[in-house]
């Protein structure tokens, strides 16, 4: 990364960029940066697509069905399943 | 990522020991919880134990609950405090690993891996080898890291309920949580940028 000071100050913040959750007046300090940053662009288009892959993969990704018939059974309640 | 369509649980009936409303509470919390065992200990069978153990002690201790979190983080905390419990227990070699840098500063965080590889095919990142590396990198990550990692990114908690149902501050659950995502980004890179080689 060329910009150094700049770019480490980014990296610090990115988790809250990319979660919306800084300030306005930041927000577009940082834009600026990342349209003149390749390398900091690179990493929070990697970092989003991270974490994006992760809520993908369990999305829809349930406990087994033997597992939930075992845990109802351990539980004593499994007559009141519907 | 609790089934929001559910309708909303009666705490009073739940406390009460209502069995209908106790059994709906269990189908609607089943699922996350296994999720999150799941990838705290990346083993069906003990994450089926922690399970079942989550819902015992807090089926047990129901009456005590006093509302002051989500019924949904008062669970996560006992599951991660039992998927701990479980790391603690196996070898003695595999002790609990902590990210031991301080939780006030961001010393520490490696970006080493500048290659763009999200315009990969989609295919590449839902196939089985893909799955397999994502899970042994976040099992790489230091369980302070990954239950954070888990609980805001995985099941999609606020910063807000991921620091109750971790009892941490928020700017803890925020210091965490960018080191867990830059270290999982760096992880991923090493492996997809090898895959763009084959492009």
């Amino acid at each position: 990364m060329e910009k150094h000071l700049h770019c480490k100050d980014f990296v610090d913040t990115i988790s809250s960029y990319v979660d919306g959750d800084l300030s306005e007046e930041l927000c577009v300090e940082l834009d600026k940066h990342l349209s003149e940053c390749d390398n900091c662009r690179i990493v929070v288009n990697t970092l989003r697509k991270t974490i994006d892959i992760y809520q993908h993969q369990a999305e829809n990704e349930k406990a087994p069905e033997d597992v939930k018939d075992r845990l109802f059974y351990r539980l004593n309640i499994e007559q009141f399943r519907k | 990522m609790i089934n929001e369509e559910s309708e909303p649980l009666n705490l009073k009936k739940v406390q009460s020991g209502d069995p209908e409303e106790l059994t709906r509470m269990v189908q609607q919390y089943s699922d996350p919880i296994y999720r999150v065992a799941l990838r705290m200990l990346n083993n069906q069978a003990e994450a089926e134990d922690v399970l079942q153990e989550t819902f015992i002690k807090a089926l047990r201790s129901l009456e005590n609950f006093e509302g002051r979190s989500n019924l949904s983080t008062w669970l996560y905390r006992i599951a991660v405090n039992e998927s701990l419990m479980v790391i603690r227990k196996r070898k003695p070699e595999v002790s609990i690993i902590h990210d031991d840098t301080g939780d006030e500063d961001n010393e520490g965080i490696s970006v080493s891996q500048i290659v763009d590889w999200c315009c990969l095919p989609e295919s590449e990142f839902l196939s089985n080898e893909t799955r397999s590396v994502l899970n042994d990198a976040i099992q790489k990550l230091p369980e302070n890291l990954r239950s954070v990692f888990i609980l805001r990114d995985i099941e999609g908690l606020s910063i807000i309920e991921t620091a109750q149902a971790l009892e941490l501050t928020e700017t803890n659950v925020k210091t965490r949580l960018l080191r867990a995502r830059m270290k999982l980004r760096e992880e991923l890179s090493v492996y997809f940028g090898e895959r763009m080689s084959e492009y």
